[in-house]
């Protein structure tokens, strides 16, 4: 996994690439939480994510939560047809702000 | 096409897209809708996370490895994994609420989506756990 991270305003995005599993969810969190937590928006682009599990999703999971607790939100645009499948599966379409 | 394909691989996390990589291989000769393939390689992988996390929770740096054989006869589609972790309780292995939010515990769950069927085995053949997943595939 790659990431690289733009600030515009408020608003921090960023694009993830490649494949998330177990073995990169930590440095996926090292990314995004600490900018959920200075309460900045956050903007996932996952367009270039070919691959995600469980441990991807908790990741997902994780960063909204965080985002509620500091009144902001993270949004997940762009999402690949293939993590797409596997957030409904979990049945995470409703509660994670998909754009 | 009838195929029995296995591979070892150290129980570790950087292994997990090792494990994807020999999964696509065989998938690819069975020629599965692509569909398909990207959710058995999950439910794979999901398996082989499982061990890694759950069997050896705790353990660093292991040499222990895994082992995954995929075979397919008569369209009915089993994939096996051998690991010398700690031995699993099968009434144990339970998937979180759907509506209860939280990080974690989706593993299983796709694992039961995917596929048919999940049975931990007896026949151990010196392993610790066997765990056999099944699918019919049309």
């Amino acid at each position: 996994m790659t990431y690289k991270v733009t600030e515009e305003g408020n608003v921090s995005t960023v694009f993830l690439n490649g494949e998330i599993d177990m073995d990169v969810t930590e440095k996926a969190k090292e990314v995004i939480l600490p900018l959920v937590e200075s309460g900045k928006e956050v903007h996932l682009n996952l367009k270039d994510v070919s691959y995600m599990d469980s441990s991807g999703i908790s990741v997902l999971i994780e960063s909204h939560q965080k985002a509620l607790e500091n009144n902001t939100k993270v949004i997940v645009k762009e999402v690949s047809k293939s993590v797409l499948k596997v957030i409904m599966m979990a049945k995470l379409e409703q509660i994670l702000n998909l754009e | 096409m009838n195929i029995e394909e296995s591979k070892d691989f150290l129980v570790s996390t950087a292994s997990l897209k090792e494990v994807r990589v020999f999964s696509r291989e065989v998938f690819e000769k069975l020629k599965l809708e692509q569909e398909l393939k990207d959710e058995l390689v999950l439910a794979i992988a999901e398996a082989a996370q499982n061990i890694v996390k759950h069997g050896y929770k705790g353990v660093d740096n292991t040499t222990d490895r895994m082992q995954i054989k995929i075979s397919m006869k008569d369209s009915e589609l089993e994939i096996g994994f051998f690991d010398k972790g700690k031995a699993v309780v099968p009434g144990n292995v339970q998937h979180r609420k759907l509506d209860d939010i939280k990080p974690g515990g989706l593993g299983t769950f796709f694992i039961k989506q995917i596929m048919d069927a999940a049975v931990f085995k007896k026949d151990k053949k010196g392993w610790v756990n066997h765990l056999v997943l099944t699918k019919k595939i049309n």
